[in-house]
């Protein structure tokens, strides 16, 4: 058992490490590489289904546009506007508390860290909001056999075209359809729940209120939905299978489906990193409360937490780009 | 750590601040769409979305240079890093997109329809 004297002993206990960082820094460092990875590996992944759809694929401005106390108020990207205003700022209270820890003043650091995981826990509360609004849907559509989206407008005085909910014009018609469940035939085959309307009801409405004309999933040469003629309309809705209200992992009524899917998981995954970065963020708030670092005399903790932080909003600065402005 | 011990909250309420102006920018033109940006291509996107993604770039920059403190970190060790991601980034991406953009095409001239 010889003896063997390397220059940096303390490298893995906190000390120096190579190329001038702690190795605690550098693999969180590297973690970031991986993840940030993970993450364009989703976008990536979304911008190949959107290339392939690139005619039919919803327009975003067009599904995002609730904010709250607006309703019924068309306010694109409003709201994700300030959701990343919200993690902006939790990222600059953030690199306050980093920049106060330099300093070791305690008190500055819990602070900045407080508004931090404050910051965080409004975000999260903000995803929650879109989430709920985008499961539950406004207007409703129908989808065709081939497994298009059909949504439906009516002409405004001005030309332009104004989606109608089907709640606005469907027939009631009596019925005694239930709910099929696993227990009543094979046992994978049920449904959660039934819509609102059926597709009888959607069909019949729509025939007896001549003003509503049938919007496809196609762009036209201005970049908006097109809207079919009236007989054409009448022509596709004899194609209809389901009726569909708000979203999930199977059909959403915004159009194709691999965009509802896409949204829960790139926003999920998102919101996922948001919610272990608050967790850690906790952590180190009470070890920085008890004064952990202070004995330690170095607040690196607080960095290499911030630096997942940062790299969360960094992620949410690219969601924002690729799912809601592009 | 030799950087990093003398106080720049004056930068990072610079660098939050050119963050903002960012964002509102790139929400006002998502707002307005600019014709002569949303209808001319280059290289198969619109003008308009490169302005977002450079934008983004943009953003990306100053929350990793001076949020994240990569601008204090020996070259190499910030080389190893965004090296490797950028590189790995814009290859997936131009095989991916290159792929989707094939599949569209072929869907389009192909017998069989796909979404009707």
């Amino acid at each position: 058992m010889g003896a063997t004297v390397i220059s940096d002993e303390h490298a893995l206990d906190g000390g120096p490490g190579p190329l001038g960082a702690t190795y605690g820094k550098m693999m969180m460092w590297f973690f970031i590489l991986s993840d940030a990875l993970t993450f364009s590996g989703f976008l990536a992944a979304y911008g190949f289904s959107r290339f392939k759809f690139i005619e039919t694929w919803p327009i975003a401005d067009e599904v995002f546009n609730h904010f709250p106390f607006l309703h019924g108020v068309n306010a694109p990207m409003y709201y994700v506007a300030l959701m990343t205003f919200i993690l902006i700022f939790s990222s600059v209270t953030m690199v306050l508390a980093v920049d106060a820890g330099h300093h070791m003043k305690k008190t500055k650091v819990a602070f900045y860290m407080f508004l931090t995981i404050i910051g965080g826990f409004i975000f999260l509360g903000s995803q929650a909001w879109e989430w709920k609004n985008f499961i539950k849907g406004e207007y409703g559509a129908v989808e065709t056999k081939g497994g298009s989206i059909l949504q439906f407008v009516q002409k405004q005085e001005d030309g332009t075209f104004k989606r109608v909910a089907l709640a606005d014009f469907a027939a009631t018609i009596p019925q005694a359809r239930t709910q099929h469940k696993k227990n009543n035939g094979v046992w994978f085959v049920g449904e959660s729940s039934l819509p609102t309307y059926s597709v009888k009801e959607v069909v019949e409405g729509f025939k007896s209120d001549a003003s509503i004309l049938i919007r496809t999933e196609f762009l036209n040469a201005e970049k908006h939905k097109t809207v079919l003629s009236r007989e054409e309309s009448l022509k596709r809705l004899t194609e209809t299978t389901h009726v569909v209200e708000g979203a999930n992992l199977i059909r959403n009524e915004y159009g194709h489906k691999l965009f509802a899917n896409f949204f829960f998981f790139i926003t999920g995954f998102h919101g996922f990193h948001v919610f272990t970065g608050v967790l850690i963020n906790v952590i180190i708030f009470f070890n920085v409360l008890l004064g952990t670092y202070e004995k330690r005399k170095s607040y690196e903790m607080v960095e290499k937490v911030g630096l997942y932080w940062h790299f969360v909003d960094l992620v949410w600065v690219f969601v924002f780009t690729f799912f809601y402005l592009v | 750590m030799a950087h990093a011990h003398e106080s720049n909250t004056k930068r990072i309420w610079i660098v939050f601040g050119i963050l903002s102006i960012i964002t509102i920018v790139e929400v006002l033109f998502g707002i307005y769409k600019p014709k002569s940006l949303f209808f001319n291509n280059f290289l198969g996107m619109n003008l308009l979305n490169w302005l977002f993604i450079i934008l983004t770039i943009v953003k990306a920059y100053y929350i990793t240079w001076a949020f994240m403190h990569m601008e204090g970190e020996k070259k190499w060790f910030r080389r190893s890093i965004v090296w490797t991601v950028v590189f790995l980034i814009l290859y997936l991406c131009f095989i991916l997109l290159v792929e989707g953009d094939y599949i569209y095409g072929t869907y389009k001239a192909g017998h069989l329809k796909w979404i009707f």
